[in-house]
Order: structure tokens, then sequence, then C-alpha cells
């Protein structure tokens, strides 16, 4: 694999609920899985065998074409101690690294403030959706959200050049002069001052983006082609993130879940071949996290929070494989009832990631020392 | 600081009249200001949102005529033209309040019409008391299939119900254990709906509640410390009595209508921004048991509330748009498009709306938790459409609102201070800093001159873009 000197980038993927990875990374030949899944269950002739215990959803075809290319990494059993279960503590808790008090900086938040200390680019840290995550959010850290690649900045329907000057410097005015003048007022008049600065930047990036790949129609699918859009224009940004809702299947799982994981993998491999043609793969990374995995046995309609997840790493540079351990299934080794023991910290992922692929010290940010994996060829 | 316009022998304050509409309401035109604070005492004013019988409520019959159709966003549209027009304003910010914190979004069930029935719950049990409001959302279709209560069997208990009502509506993480998750969800077993006729021939038609004996777990059950065959409603009378139960609606009213709070995950930890609201307003909800009018009486008339003009509560988005069609006039009568507001590429529109930009998908909340609020509606993407939205709204002339707003706030001749001043009154009493009101003086004054196509519709866009303007 040929590395370039070039500054590598992260795109992480957020699926939003708790992807019930049982049944996505399908255990096909052991028993307990068939014993504990009754109605939720992916059955052995519907699966695509990465070996002979494991297999990939049959509905996430794309996902197993770049796995026999070698570019996924399969994290298996990723989790935290002591889940208690609740979404927005366990995505709080993935957002933060702060498993015992609730934090408030971002862990990609800290990276990006790493990357580019003097905030000297807006642009360092992209969120492509609505809504900034936490895992972003660090007190004095600009990231740029870009809800709307096309509408984005201030004062665009100004035509006459005067006015539209004048104006912009007023909004500059009164924006900055909100810094000092409490916290959230500065924060908007921060964010506004941000809003100028990356509007400049993305102007032309819709326009100038060519590719011949076709996305789906679906939200996903067109995040990641946003991420692409602004990615192939250069403007300095290292870390992407962009989210996926819709994995919280209590109920209907069967057909939901075959769905999420058919859009997300049909955008991720579209992506892919997007950098391909772009001549960008060897410097993008994608990460796919969750906040937990689901419970063992099914409730007869979905299945309901657990923990023990999975997580993925895919690109050109990844070692493709399986890290870490699958959660035991057998009983014997259940927690809190019936939910997978997890196998490695979710934190060991993000040094893994922030280290070797980012560059940075990893300690400060996920809050300790914890076991990384070697996913790499650089 | 800025100077405040001054009527004739008023009975009540022009700027806390304003503030006490924006947050229990959708905000006031200068017109409902003008006659509000010359007919009522602030305490009147309060008398009359707390009793919305008093006023006619819209007449949707007439409204439903023009906003037909089972797309999600001719809902959220009709809502939005009810939010901009009722005559019962806190009736419908209720409605609001509690589909903030009893999230359910469209995107699971596809089914429109249970999900603008359940906001018509929410709108006539909002100013009941917390248990009725509990009951009635335990039995309401759109949430039992949003949180698989129709899943939760006899047999095989589902427990998403139960964890989040205790979770998330009712009292919070800490007042209650697994065990209790388990016991509540069994008492609501058999708690499930009717489907409702198909769509072809019938039409569009909501779900029922049904509740199924055969499906029910009549067994004894432990909850919070009581013993007993509990069934749904038992264990809602359970909730409603604890002290816990009241601190966290009353938690939940002071950041929706006073100051914004931390994150609701947060609350287990973060102790409120100021406990003595929260003692005061918990003490009413315990002396009247849950009595919304009481309470929320008890919270307009308060210090803590009337003093909270310059606290920080930032508009939702919601309250953003409604408050600027309000301003424009564009929808005082059922005029087509109120929809395109809330069209989302979630609900098979190829473009996203403004109120999807801004990050509030009405009766799409993004999960179960609901929307993050306060500065937390606020980043890069979000701040340039809440600006690029009152950008293109101010800028046509042919709003009704809009047109009487420019020949109010005069000309470029006029002083530049005296324009501000208006502007700022015509877009219902904002308050400003007085660094964002010198910045809005020199832009008046510099505006004259400046291009042919200058003139005090770009003052008024200024104002509504300001950093203040994101405040309620």
């Amino acid at each position: 694999m040929v590395t370039e000197a070039k500054e590598k980038t992260l795109v992480v993927i957020q699926l939003t609920g708790g992807n019930d990875f049982i049944n996505t990374i399908v255990p096909y030949n052991n028993e307990h899985y068939y014993d504990a899944r009754k109605k939720i269950v992916i059955t052995q002739t519907d699966v695509l065998p990465i070996n002979e215990e494991l297999a990939i959803n049959n509905n996430a075809r794309p996902l197993k074409r770049l796995f026999d290319e070698g570019k996924v990494a399969i994290v298996q059993g990723i989790g935290y101690p002591n889940s208690n279960r609740s979404h927005f503590r366990g995505m709080d808790i993935w957002h933060t690294c702060e498993p015992d008090r609730v934090g408030s900086e971002g862990w990609l938040g800290l990276a990006i403030r790493d990357l580019d200390p003097k905030s000297e680019n807006v642009l360092t840290g992209v969120n492509i959706g609505q809504g900034l995550p936490r895992a972003m959010s660090v007190a004095g850290v600009p990231i740029t959200s870009v809800g709307d690649l096309e509408g984005y900045g201030v004062m665009n329907k100004i035509e006459q050049e005067r006015l539209k000057e004048r104006s912009l410097q007023a909004f500059k005015d009164i924006y900055g002069q909100a810094i000092g003048s409490g916290q959230v007022a500065e924060y908007i008049g921060k964010t506004g001052l941000d809003v100028l600065k990356g509007a400049d930047l993305l102007a032309n990036v819709a326009t100038q983006y060519k590719s011949s790949v076709e996305y789906a129609d679906n939200s996903i699918a067109k995040s990641l082609r946003d991420v692409a859009r602004v990615h192939f224009a250069n403007l300095g940004t290292r870390v992407f993130y962009t989210n996926h809702g819709g994995y919280d299947t209590h109920a209907n799982e069967m057909p939901t879940h075959p769905k999420l994981l058919s859009d997300l993998s049909g955008a991720i491999s579209d992506f892919m071949d997007d950098l391909k043609e772009h001549d960008a793969a060897d410097d993008v990374a994608i990460l796919v996290f969750t906040e937990f995995g689901r419970r063992m046995r099914d409730n007869g309609s979905g299945t309901d929070h657990g923990s023990g997840g999975g997580a993925f790493l895919i690109g050109n540079n990844v070692k493709g494989g399986l890290y870490s351990e699958y959660p035991s299934l057998n009983p014997n080794d259940w927690e809190h009832g019936e939910d997978l023991k997890h196998t490695i910290d979710f934190r060991g992922i993000y040094g893994t990631v922030l280290e070797q692929w980012l560059g940075l010290d990893a300690k400060p940010i996920v809050k300790g020392e914890f076991e990384q994996i070697k996913p790499f060829y650089i | 600081m800025v100077k405040i316009y001054k009527g004739n022998a008023m009975k009540s304050d022009r700027q806390l009249v304003a503030h006490l509409m924006r947050r229990a309401g959708f905000g006031a035109t200068p017109q409902d200001l003008d006659s509000l604070t010359s007919d009522k005492s602030y305490e009147e004013i309060i008398d009359d949102l707390v009793t919305p019988e008093r006023f006619e409520p819209i007449d949707m019959s007439y409204v439903e005529r023009y906003y037909t159709g089972e797309p999600v966003a001719v809902h959220v549209g009709k809502w939005l033209y009810r939010m901009a027009n009722t005559k019962r304003p806190l009736e419908e910010k209720m409605s609001l309040f509690l589909h903030h914190i009893f999230p359910v979004a469209w995107g699971k069930s596809e089914h429109g019409p249970s999900l603008y029935r359940e906001i018509e719950m929410f709108r006539s049990t909002g100013l009941t008391n917390f248990k009725h409001i509990l009951l009635q959302l335990s039995q309401d279709p759109a949430m039992l299939f949003w949180l698989d209560n129709h899943e939760n069997h006899k047999d095989e208990i589902n427990e998403n119900y139960g964890r989040e009502l205790l979770e998330l509506f009712s009292m919070g993480v800490g007042n209650y254990t697994e065990n209790d998750i388990k016991n509540a969800s069994r008492a609501f077993t058999g708690w499930t709906f009717r489907q409702p006729l198909s769509l072809y021939p019938y039409g569009h038609h909501h779900a029922d509640f049904e509740f199924l004996p055969e499906d029910h777990d009549y067994d004894e059950k432990v909850f919070l410390g009581h013993v007993g065959n509990f069934d749904g409603e038992d264990i809602i009378d359970i909730i409603v009595e604890q002290n816990a139960a009241a601190k966290f609606l009353s938690r939940h009213l002071y950041n929706f209508f006073v100051e914004d709070e931390v994150q609701v995950p947060s609350w287990e930890t973060i102790d409120p921004k100021n406990p003595q609201a929260i003692e005061e307003l918990s003490k009413a909800y315990m002396e009247s048991k849950g009595d919304m009018r009481h309470i929320l009486k008890t919270l307009f008339n308060s210090d803590f509330f009337k003093n909270s003009l310059t606290l920080s509560k930032v508009k939702s988005p919601t309250e953003l748009i409604v408050g600027v069609i309000k301003q424009t006039g564009e929808f005082n009568t059922p005029t087509p498009g109120i929809h395109e507001f809330a069209v989302t590429t979630l609900n098979g529109s190829a473009i996203e709306g403004p109120l999807a930009i801004m990050g509030q998908r009405l009766m799409n909340p993004p999960t179960v938790e609901g929307w993050h609020t306060g500065s937390e509606w606020i980043d890069s993407g979000t701040l340039s459409e809440r600006i690029g939205f009152v950008e293109k709204q101010f800028a046509d002339p042919t709003k009704p609102g809009v047109s009487e707003m420019v020949s109010r706030a005069g000309n470029l001749d006029d002083n530049p201070s005296e324009l501000v001043d208006r502007c700022l009154d015509l877009l219902g009493a904002v308050n400003v800093r007085h660094e964002t009101y010198q910045s809005l003086t020199d832009y008046a004054r510099e505006l004259k001159g400046l291009e042919d196509s200058a003139g005090v519709h770009n003052l008024i866009q200024m104002t509504a873009s300001t950093v203040d303007y994101q405040f309620a």
C-alpha cells in the first residue's frame, strides 16, 4: 500500500439508536444465538459468511464486497464497563469518554483542537447534518456544521455589492461584540463569525464537484456525498462527522434493520468508489460506531437495549479482518441478565484512531490508556 | 437597554408583556401589544392565558379545507398555522411543550393521522393535570406504537415504554430501579391500539386505544415500594405523588419557559440553575396535585419569571419561525404554502425546509429524548439558516405584515436611532444589548445612499439577524 506524507482524514459515522451487532455480524453457526433469538434472527441461509463462525448480514452486501477487498476492520465486542442501557447516557459516554461523570467536552472536539490549536481553519472539523454532535463540541473550538451546503452563509440574497458589504460588516460588528457578554451570547457571536469564514471557503464547493458515482436517495448516502464534496475541495478538513438514525429497533426489527444496513453499506461503498475516482482513498479512514449493542434474547418483535456492540474501520489503508473477540454468547457469560460482555473498551479504539491515524496523543483525550489494535497499514 | 415605546396610561409594561407573550406564546405584534397593555394588567393577561376557554378556538373546518392531504408536512403546517393565529397562545405552547418532552416521530409509524391526533391530545390536556396527561399519553396510539407497547405482552415484556416513562417522561434517572422498570412494564401489558381503517378506500383515520384483558399481567407487582396488582393507571397514580415527579416537571417547565437548563440526561448530576424556582414550582405542584394551570400561573407571576428577560433562553426553530410568520402576516388566513416550512427529506420531500435545516423537524424528533435545546440549537449550519430565513421572509414587501412594518418604520431620512427604536418595537418589542443597538444605528445611518435598493427593510432584516433576536 502506498502512503504519502499527506494529512489523514477521519470520517465518523454514528449509528443512532444502538445497532444490533449480533444481527449485523451474525454468529451463524452458534447454537446459543439460535436458542436466544427466536424471531429476530438471521437464518443460516441468509448470510454472507466470512469464516466458519461469522457472517455478514445478507443486506449489507456492499460491506461484504469491501470486506473481501480487505478494507474493513470489524471491531468485535466494543463497549464500556457498567453500561446502564440508556441511549442518552450511552451516547454521552461515547461522545465524551466520561463513563463515571457527565462530561462536557467531546473527544473529537478535543482532537480538532490538537489538530488546529490556534483555530486557524473553521473547517478542520465539519459536521454534515443538523445539530452539532456532542462529540465535536468543546468550548472555543470552531466546528462547521453544514445542513444545507448550497445555502450556507449569510446575506446571500443581497446582490448589490456595496449594500452586501455594509450588511456583512454590520453582521460582523454585532456578532463580534457579543464576545464577552455572557456565555451563550458569546457562543452565538463566535458561531456567527465562523459562519462568515466558512461560507467564504465553502462558496464554490457544490458547483466544483464532479463525479460519476451516483449515490442512492437516502439520508446517509446524501450525507456521505456531502462529505465527499467538501473533502475533494481540499479545504483542510481532518475530521468529518455524520449520523444515520433509526437503529433503536425494539419492534419491527425484521423489516427495518435490513433497510438500514442496506442504505448504510451502499452509501459507504459509493463513498469509497468516489474516493477512488478522486484519487483520495489512501488518506481517508471511516469509523462507524453505535452507542450500544442489543440484548441476546429478542422480545418477539425487536430487541431491547444491551451492551457489547461492534464498530467498523473502513478504508484503503485499513487492514481488513476481525479485531478483538466476539463477545461470548454462552448464557453463563451474560451480564445484567442477558447483555453480552464487551471485550474491548471503545476508548482503546478511539486511541487507535487518534494516535495511529491522526497522529495525536490520545491519553488526554480518552482520559487514560486503553488497549489499542493495529488496523492501519501506515 | 434601549428606549421603550411608551403609550398613554398603560395598564401593563410593554416590554414585560412582550416577554410574557414570547414565552407563553409565540410573540406578539405591535398591534397586539398596544391593546394588551392598554386594556389589561399583567396579572389579568396571565389569567387569560391559563383560561383559554374565554377565547374562541380556531375554526379548523375552514382551515382544513385549505390544508388537505396526508403528508406529515401538511399536518405540521396546520399546527404552525394554529400557533401563528390562535387566540389561545398558551394552549398551543403547551402542546409544543408536551411534544418536546414526549417526543414521537412520524418516521417510525409513518402514520400522520395518529400523530396529528396526538398533538390534539396534547392541546386538550396541556392545561389539565399531570396525572391526566400521563394517563392520556399512556393510552395514545402514536406513543404506544413509538415505544412498542403494543409489543409489550403478558408473556413477553417489552420494557421500552416502561423505561422511558420513568426515565424521560416523569421522574428521571436515579429515582427508580431496573426492577421498577420491569414491574411498570408489566402493568402496561395489554395497553395497545386498534388498527385504523385502511387509507383506501376509507380515507385518513387515526388508530384508537384498546385494552386487551387477555394480554394483561394481573399478577402482583412491586413498584417504588408499593405492592399490589397494579395496572398502568395505578403506576401513574404512584408516580405523580412522588417528589421526584414534581421536581422533574418543574425543571422541564423552568427549562421551557424561563431559562435554558442543561440537557435532561445531566439532570441527575447537575443541579438546577435556580433551585429556589424549582422549589416554588414543586410546591405549587404538590399543593395542587399537579394542576397545570395553577403551576403555570405561579410560574408567570413569579419574580424569577419577571426577571428572566435577560436570562439565556434560545428560541427554538419553531418559536423563531412562528414568531416571524406572525410578523409577516403571510398566513393570517389559510394561504397555501405553510407546509413548505415543514418539508424534510425524512418524509419524502426532495428538499429540507427551514424547520429541518434549523434542526427541529416537528413530529419527527431525532430520538425519544427529543431535541437538545438551548445553545445546542445553534451551530454554524443552523445559524446560517436562521439568518437566511429572516432575510428572505422580511425581504418580500408583498406580505401584508412586511408592507405594514415598512410603512410604520419610517424611512432612511429619519433620525437613525428613532428608526432603530421603531424597528425593534415592530418586531415585537425586541430587547437588544447596547452594543447591538449602536451597530444597528450606525447601519441605519449609512444605509441611505448606499445603493438604490437600500431601504428600511434592510434594517428590519438586520434587526432580526442579530445575536439578540436568537433569544426568546
